[in-house]
């Protein structure tokens, strides 16, 4: 049961890079030049899920979108992890004040909603796929911090580490060699789980308008086009929403998939 | 001072420092950033005089961090600032739009715990059963499913074609409770379902914690039924998760309306923040960003005292974690 969650997890996942590696050499269609007489087209031959409001046909478009949607997953959750993970074993390797200061800053930030945040900077810079992944990025970096630190202060007890400290091993050494390969499993979960956060964010953005702004297809915004057809062609509104739900879906079973198949604990049951 | 004291004390800290990062934070990314707004009020062919007499009226020609103090000391005394383009007061502009989005966060709430508690307990009691196993799989669908997109679906179903609810609007509650009722049942249950699902995994966990717990085995061996032990032993030393989950729920319900209210187009606070953002009307931006962080910090806050309450071993001392 628990293998299953993992397979389908991957199955998902591998659906969402195969469909963004074919849109690199090869759409149907081409999926953003309007196409007057083809507005509203139902699912059939040649367009397999029929065309949306500008007559662009929406497999070509859903194949695009999930470039875009790999893309700022990508990029926010390395940006989240590079500070994060970072800050997180600082924090668990220093202890006391350094450590108080970091998670409360990382307190302070969590709270910060991810997308008032790109709200904000929407309305200061104006909306853009980089102002949306920046937000993504920052507000995901408390959880990397927070699973940084706790694994950090499980492997610095550990009797490798007291040993490797008492025998000279320098801060870094210790970081290097012994905390950063044994907490790289549980970044790992947390990337993925973080990843389908990013990708739930992203889509809500572009929908509400402030993410990549037209004409590049994004799921979010084929929703956001389908929505004024709603009594018209209600497919239109099913298919960006099914690709989301399905990425976001894989993304999270693999890394709880992920996390059961590492942690010990539960390896000894099944 | 008694170890309470502290806690308190040191929470309301942290909620004041969190609550001045957050406010430099909405400050400098509005304020400071490029796109005069004495130049787009007036337009491109302004004269440079008109656009200087105007930055003066509005007080832009003040160095930042006065312009800052004054915002911010407005703010604690209830004065967001007048919105550049309409010239209203942005409190007015926020007041009538905070009960639609405040009813729709108290339904949103309740909603999620009507589905969550019931759920959560049983997927913990039958969790090595073909229940468990379904709730599980539900909540990760609920989960996965854009709340944006589920209020699509929702309008496609029972608006488009049962054609028994309408498909967006909104009817203040002092002209028509039915009607008033009708527009919010669909924005209500679509952020439930969708925050169900994450509290329902919560509530789950929470409670397979006491079913490991000495106490919930010693009310089994006495004769206490699995549900009647779990309730009435489980749900007090579940609570503290449930609060702090409940807590964070509260702020994405919040946050959640705000999408949600674009998708049923109803007149709440999210509604007015987005257009404020497209008409780069940045009072009005960072006022409603301000209020909405203020709510969040609040609620965080709260949820640290109610700790207190709920559990005595916490009024007392004990380590910190």
């Amino acid at each position: 049961m628990k293998r299953f969650g993992l397979v389908t997890g991957i199955c998902l996942v591998g659906l969402v890079i195969l469909g963004a590696a074919v849109s690199l050499v090869w759409t149907p269609f081409d999926p953003i030049r309007v196409v007057p007489g083809q507005r509203l087209q139902p699912p059939g031959w040649p367009h397999l899920l029929g065309t949306d409001g500008f007559g662009i046909d929406t497999f070509s478009r859903l194949l695009v979108g999930a470039r875009m949607c790999l893309v700022v997953g990508i990029i926010s959750v390395s940006l989240a992890a590079v500070v994060g993970v970072p800050l997180g074993m600082l924090a668990g390797q220093a202890g006391g004040w350094v450590s108080e200061a970091v998670m409360r800053l990382a307190d302070v930030v969590y709270a910060f909603p991810a997308l008032l945040l790109a709200i904000l900077l929407a309305a200061g810079f104006g909306a853009s796929t980089v102002t949306a992944m920046v937000a993504i990025g920052v507000a995901t970096m408390p959880a990397f911090a927070r699973v940084a630190r706790a694994g950090t202060l499980q492997v610095m007890a550990s009797e490798f580490v007291v040993a490797a400290r008492s025998s000279g091993t320098s801060p870094w050494g210790v970081a290097g060699r012994h905390v950063l390969p044994n907490i790289a499993p549980l970044i790992g979960v947390q990337a993925s789980v973080g990843f389908a956060m990013a990708i739930l964010a992203e889509a809500a953005l572009s929908y509400l308008g402030l993410g990549t702004p037209r004409p590049t297809p994004t799921w979010g915004t084929m929703l956001r086009d389908a929505q004024q057809f709603l009594f018209v062609d209600p497919l239109q509104a099913l298919w960006p929403g099914l690709a989301i739900a399905l990425a976001v879906l894989g993304f999270n079973l693999l890394g709880d998939g992920l996390r059961d198949y590492l942690d010990p604990r539960l390896r000894e049951v099944s | 001072m008694s170890t309470a004291g502290w806690r308190l004390a040191r929470r309301v800290g942290i909620f004041a420092v969190s609550l001045l990062g957050a406010s430099m934070l909405i400050f400098v990314v509005t304020a400071a950033l490029p796109g005069d707004v004495a130049q787009v009020l007036l337009g491109m062919d302004a004269t440079p005089e008109a656009v200087a007499r105007l930055r003066h009226q509005l007080g832009l020609d003040r160095p930042l961090p006065v312009q800052y103090l004054s915002w911010i000391g407005g703010i604690l005394t209830g004065n967001f600032g007048v919105s550049h383009l309409s010239g209203d007061p942005v409190l007015a502009l926020m007041l009538p739009r905070l009960a639609v989005t405040l009813w729709l966060v108290l339904f949103g709430v309740i909603g999620s715990l009507v589905i969550a508690l019931p759920a959560g307990l049983l997927a913990a009691l039958k969790r090595r059963h073909w229940q468990g196993f379904l709730v599980n799989a539900l909540a990760q669908v609920g989960m996965a499913i854009p709340v944006f997109w589920g209020g699509i679906l929702l309008v496609l179903l029972f608006a488009v074609k049962l054609r028994w609810l309408p498909a967006n609007g909104y009817v203040p509650l002092s002209q028509d409770l039915g009607k008033w009722a009708s527009h919010l049942v669909l924005p209500a249950v679509t952020l439930s379902v969708v925050q169900g699902a994450v509290l329902t995994r919560y509530v789950r966990s929470a409670f397979i914690e006491v079913l490991n717990e000495d106490y919930y085995r010693t009310a089994r061996a006495i004769g206490w039924t699995p549900t009647a032990a779990l309730v009435r032993h489980g749900t007090r030393n579940a609570a503290i998760s449930l609060v702090t989950v409940l807590g964070l729920q509260l702020s994405t319900v919040l946050v959640g309306a705000i999408v949600v209210e674009q998708v049923f187009t109803l007149p709440g606070l999210g509604s007015l923040l987005l257009t404020a953002v497209a008409q780069r009307d940045l009072l009005v931006v960072q006022g409603t960003v301000m209020f909405l962080v203020l709510a969040v910090l609040a609620i965080n806050a709260l949820v640290d005292f109610s700790y207190l309450l709920i559990d005595p071993r916490q009024r007392s001392g004990g380590e910190e974690t």
